[in-house]
């Protein structure tokens, strides 16, 4: 575990880091170089399995594939993009998010009105049913003092590119969790954006279970004193999956707290994982305590998993920031000594594994989402049995 | 009536240097009700010994056999090993972060058993079987072995052998790293084990404090990867006197 000096990180005399606050952020397309490889954050990414999301005119997600069922209190409606309050959260900093905005005419607006506490969760359901790219755009407004739990899950086949915005009012709490179980075939790239009141608090939890291209790239903005957030991630790949998720937390106010851990395992030849967490502490952001970390468990060999932390610090005056970062394989004494207590090899792989994403899968507090988890890890291990 | 047969057996480990050999023709057997101590210096292959019966991977047999009840054991899997009713309480227990203590003994259970217990008798036998070896009731609620103390790592061992109830047990070096009153509780375990279920038990141990709670029937002495000397508790006794040197000396 690195505990980052903050000399390190301060930015020397002539030394070129492109640092994050410099990306451009626009919602034209022409703003935006082609997606290359060349560029760092395109890097790792398989882009022949993009499909169409890099063309400039795509489709636009139909209100009929999209399920809302939600909890009392909380609404839904499907509002012009144009309109005032869409990219308040955020602007896109890269091509593909900048497409999809673009071409996404209307927006699914939920909104949880101010003083709203509804401990029911709230779920959307996204389901493209096609092969052709997509554009879709979701806000999510949780009003002051308000406090709920939202589910956005993607299933089915889809290629969508989407961007999703999170705007949590002044001490409102919100347990917001996205699910990629994309079935095979489905691209998805998806631009989140979060931006925290005052005093807010938001539990950000990103679930990647299927896919051949998930991108899921979150970036938080702590503008307003006091707000905390938690990004969690847990993710399952296997042959023919690649995920990639880069969370992001921009730390501008004071006293402001980040906490990002994301865990996953892999299996099967060609499954790939990249996470990169960028954690930016601003000059401003006096009192700020931050820690991220991400951690792999390679089930098999063939598998392969890529993690990055990026920690900027641009003042001394905070109370903490960390990271750590380590990918491994099954621990054999571990196997062994379950085994030695009965277990077959498949019963106690899927007992570490579960124990390994466990700590993750417990701040989901969602039982149907926790239990649906525990059954996709108790059939991916079933698949290593063989 | 259970009987585990070790004959003439050879083991060798893997090393960056090549294999190395350890075990150079081990013959020892263990009926049930009864209890061998096996005593040795350190690096004398008690430890592979253990594991060798537990089919840990990493110890290759280059020669000799196991048997349980005439069942060749080195035929078995590590899990298929303990089905059959063999238990290594380990000199090391091993962390699995994120599962706990319950989880795991009722999934160990029912692996052993090949059933999942019934819930009211279980949860009674966990308590009774916690209370003896004075256990706190929230010990199930924390992650195997993660933050234990040496003594809790020790007790919850012997937790697992009064569940599990196998029929042969080795414990390697149980009473290493214990107070006397842990020993104690620690012994009071297996006695309890013993007089319930007629376990026979393979004691491996580097001193004879041990032997003062949990009585031995049959002393070896080893050295070297092989039984040196055997004998009854009188044994135990000598070497507590006069060490290990003789036989080092003797095997040098
Ligand atoms: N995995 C291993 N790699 C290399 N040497 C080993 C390994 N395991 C055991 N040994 C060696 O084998 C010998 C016996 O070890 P061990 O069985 O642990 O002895 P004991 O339990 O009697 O102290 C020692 O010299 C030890 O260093
Ligand atoms: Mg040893």
């Amino acid at each position: 575990m690195a505990q980052h000096g903050i000399q390190e990180h301060s930015h020397g005399a002539g030394v070129p880091i492109q640092t994050r606050n410099e990306r451009p952020r626009s919602t034209s397309i022409e703003d935006f170089a082609e997606v290359s490889k060349l560029q760092e954050i395109w890097r790792y990414l398989p882009i022949d399995k993009l499909k169409g999301l890099t063309q400039s005119v795509i489709g636009e997600i139909s209100e009929d594939s999209v399920e809302i069922k939600l909890a009392e209190g909380v609404t839904a409606s499907w509002v012009e993009t144009t309109k005032a309050k869409v990219g308040s959260a955020g602007l896109p900093e890269d091509r593909i998010a900048a497409i999809a905005w673009t071409n996404a005419s209307k927006t699914l607006v939920i909104d949880v009105p101010k003083e709203l506490e509804q401990s029911q969760p709230s779920f959307v359901v996204i389901k493209p049913n096609s092969d052709a790219a997509t554009a879709a755009h979701v806000l999510i407004n949780v009003g002051t003092h308000a406090k709920t739990t939202i589910v956005l899950d993607h299933a089915g086949l889809g290629v969508l590119g989407e961007n999703v915005e999170i705007v949590l009012g002044d001490e409102s709490t919100l347990n917001f969790v996205t699910i990629q179980d994309w079935d095979k075939g489905s691209t998805h790239v998806s631009t989140q954006f979060a931006k925290l009141g005052r005093n807010s608090n938001l539990r950000h939890t990103v679930v990647s279970l299927g896919g051949d291209l998930v991108r899921v790239t979150p970036a938080v903005e702590l503008s307003s004193p006091g707000a905390e957030i938690n990004m969690y991630g847990v993710y399952l790949a296997e042959s023919g999956n690649y995920f990639e998720h880069r969370p992001y937390v921009d730390h501008i106010a004071e006293n402001c707290k980040s906490n990002v851990a994301y865990k996953g395992a892999l299996q099967g030849v060609g499954a790939h994982t990249v996470w990169v967490g960028d954690v930016l502490i601003r000059e401003t952001a006096v009192g700020t305590d931050s820690y991220e970390l991400n951690r792999n468990l390679l089930l098999t060999a063939g598998a392969r998993a890529d993690s990055v932390p990026n920690l900027e610090i641009e003042t001394g005056k905070i109370e903490g920031a960390g990271h750590a970062s380590a990918s491994g394989r099954f621990d054999d004494e571990q196997l062994f000594y379950l085994q030695a207590r009965g277990l077959n090899e498949t019963e106690a792989k899927k007992l570490v594994v579960r124990g390994f994403l466990s700590e993750i899968i417990q701040k989901i507090e969602i039982d149907e989402i926790e239990q649906r988890l525990i059954g996709a890890i108790e059939l991916e291990l079933e698949k290593v049995g063989v | 009536m259970s009987k585990l047969e070790i004959k003439n057996l050879h083991v060798s480990v893997n090393t960056d240097q090549g294999p190395k050999q350890i075990l150079r023709g081990v013959d020892l057997t263990i009926s049930s009700g009864e209890t061998h101590a096996v005593m040795g210096p350190n690096g004398s292959g008690k430890s592979t010994l253990a594991y060798s019966v537990a089919g840990h991977p990493k110890y290759e047999i280059t020669d000799g056999e196991i048997l349980l009840d005439g069942e060749n054991v080195l035929e078995m899997s590590v899990d298929e090993r303990a089905r059959a009713g063999l238990f290594l309480a380990m000199q090391y227990p091993v962390e699995v972060p994120g599962v706990s203590v319950s989880n795991f003994l009722r999934t160990a259970k029912t692996a052993i058993s090949g059933e999942a217990p019934a819930l009211r008798e279980w949860v009674g036998d966990l308590k009774t079987a916690m209370k003896n070896l004075r256990m706190d009731s929230d010990f199930t609620e924390r992650n195997v072995n993660e933050g234990f103390s040496g003594g809790e790592k020790k007790r919850h061992e012997i937790l697992q052998l009064e569940l599990l109830k196998p029929r042969i047990a080795i414990l390697d070096e149980t009473d290493s790293g214990l107070d006397v009153d842990a020993l104690k509780i620690v012994s009071e375990g297996v006695n309890r084990a013993k007089a319930n279920t007629d376990l026979g038990v393979l004691l491996i141990t580097h001193y004879t404090r041990i032997l003062r709670y949990i009585q031995p029937d049959f002393v070896h002495v080893f050295v070297a990867g092989k039984v040196a000397e055997q004998g009854g508790p009188e044994l135990a006794e000598r070497l507590e006197a006069e060490g290990y040197d003789r036989y080092l000396k003797a095997s040098a």
